[in-house]
């Protein structure tokens, strides 16, 4: 009987880790990417965002370098903060999971088509992008999930 | 003659430097050869409130190399220049200055026009194309690069004698076309950060953007000498650094795209004083 169930708890984690895999393999295509009422519902890849790696993102002039537009108080040793957008602090009291998501995903569908912010997961662009980054995204979706997670981490 | 002019600036100085040192700080303090960075009342139909120098935004280190011609660094290329327009060069055996005499006369004004219309080539010229015509035409010599170091100092001489004087390019007539293509450049958003030059020269001036204080992107005081470059650089190479940092591909210098563009922007910038050669960070 023992024998048993854990032979079943053991499948079960097996299954998990498989299915973790394969969201890892297919992490949800940028053109298919729903935004329903500012929102995106699920995960991007399947695979929780780890806070830490997105902290770094935030501050990584090649990555997200959300810190060249928003001033974060916790970030109040590096130097140079932007004064583009408004500060993040706080930014996880006045916006859900999901509507972070649809923000970095495609900004001008939630903040309007004026915004000056890049849309991070989203294939369409500017015209002429250079050769290098021509149909790719800012950033990987993973790297969206830790920028979320990061992000849920200010509070007030 | 320069040697003991610095000098005996540098008596004044030290004599009052209290005094010159509150000039240097306060929000009256100017580059030299200008008496205004900013248009307070911009022409009809501007995009902007109040049209102001890239000066302006500057720290007041970089403000300061640009407040006295002995400090910047730009002025070298001015002086080279000089030398250039009195050389004779090409087939023809002239000089510029076997057509054109004193530029300080011939040439003054002329900056703040450019580009301007050519009737026989039926198109716009900037400062580099219209030299380079008068070069391969006029003295049978050899075109000059955009950005060799003839070009920059040719079109940072020129330009100099057009200093303090207001900018105030053609955008009617034959040159409205080309105008209002550059215009349309100048909004198109490009590249993958999928932006246009007005997300952060018009609508995001006087903020900063990480360590970058924006400022309006305006043209007058080029060509500019960077810290950056560590040498004077032509309008069009600041155009394509630009594009390239919100990764797009940018266009050529010298390209009509390029070319309609600083045509515009020399527009949005009508009436504010030519500083060539500035100085920026
Ligand atoms: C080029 C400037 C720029 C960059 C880079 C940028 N943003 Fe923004 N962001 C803005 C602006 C401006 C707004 C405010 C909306 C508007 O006016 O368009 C904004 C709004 C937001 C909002 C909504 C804010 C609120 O409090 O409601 C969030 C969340 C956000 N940004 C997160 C990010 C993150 C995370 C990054 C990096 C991955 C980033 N931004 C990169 C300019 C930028
Ligand atoms: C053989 C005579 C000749 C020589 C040499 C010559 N130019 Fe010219 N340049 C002209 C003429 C004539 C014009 C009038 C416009 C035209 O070509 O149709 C002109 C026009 C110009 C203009 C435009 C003036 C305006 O009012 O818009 C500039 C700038 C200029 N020349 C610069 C130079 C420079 C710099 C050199 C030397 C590298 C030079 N030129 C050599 C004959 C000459
Ligand atoms: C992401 C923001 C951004 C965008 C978009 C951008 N620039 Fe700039 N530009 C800068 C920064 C930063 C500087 C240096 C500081 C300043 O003068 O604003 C600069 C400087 C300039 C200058 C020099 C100004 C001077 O006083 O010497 C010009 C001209 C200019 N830009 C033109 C353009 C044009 C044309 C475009 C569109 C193709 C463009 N910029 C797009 C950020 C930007």
């Amino acid at each position: 009987m023992m024998k048993a169930n854990s032979l079943i708890a053991g499948c079960a984690a097996a299954l998990m880790t498989v299915m973790a895999g394969s969201a890892l393999a297919e992490a949800t295509k940028p053109d298919m990417v729903k935004i329903d009422d500012n929102k995106v519902k699920s995960s991007l890849t399947g695979i929780k965002g780890n806070a830490a790696d997105g902290k770094k993102w935030f501050a990584n002039r090649k990555l997200g370098n959300c810190l060249a537009c928003h001033s974060n108080k916790d970030m109040t040793s590096k130097p140079f903060h932007g004064e583009i957008g408004p500060p993040i602090d706080g930014v996880a009291d006045r916006h859900s999971e999901q509507e972070l998501r649809a923000i970095l995903v495609d900004s001008k569908t939630v903040l309007g088509k004026e915004t000056i912010m890049p849309g991070f997961y989203k294939i369409k662009t500017g015209a002429r992008p250079a050769k290098k980054f021509k149909g790719k995204t800012i950033l990987s979706g993973q790297q969206v999930e830790d920028i979320i997670a990061y992000l849920l981490t200010l509070k007030e | 003659m320069k040697g003991s002019f610095k000098l005996g600036l540098l008596v004044t100085i030290a004599a009052g430097s209290t005094i010159m040192m509150g000039v240097a700080n306060s929000q009256d303090s100017l580059p030299a050869g200008v008496t205004s960075i900013k248009v307070a009342t911009p022409y009809k139909g501007s995009p902007l409130d109040e049209i102001i120098s890239g000066w302006h935004f500057r720290a007041s280190e970089t403000q300061s190399l640009q407040q006295d011609d002995f400090d910047n660094p730009g002025y070298l290329w001015v002086d080279k220049g000089e030398s250039l327009w009195n050389t004779v060069d090409g087939e023809a055996g002239k000089s510029c200055a076997s057509c054109h005499n004193e530029a300080a006369k011939s040439m003054k004004g002329v900056g703040a026009e450019m580009p301007k219309w050519d009737a026989k080539l039926k198109r716009p010229l900037t400062m580099e194309q219209r030299i380079n015509s008068c070069r391969t035409n006029n003295m049978k010599a050899k075109a000059w690069k955009w950005e060799a170091d003839q070009m920059l100092s040719m079109t940072a001489f020129v330009r100099n004698q057009s200093r303090g004087m207001p900018v105030n390019v053609q955008v009617d007539g034959p040159m409205k076309a080309w105008a209002e293509k550059g215009k349309e450049v100048y909004y198109t958003r490009v590249g993958q950060l999928d932006m246009s030059c007005a997300n952060c020269h018009e609508a995001n001036y006087g903020k900063h953007i990480r360590a970058d204080h924006l400022s309006q992107g305006q043209s007058n005081g080029f060509p500019t000498y960077r810290l950056k470059w560590q040498k004077l650089g032509s309008l069009h190479r600041r155009f394509k650094g630009c594009m390239k940092n919100i990764r797009a591909v940018p266009y050529k210098r010298g390209s009509d795209e390029f070319v309609a563009m600083e045509i515009y922007l020399a527009h949005r910038g009508k009436g504010l004083q030519v500083e060539t050669p500035a100085v920026r960070n």
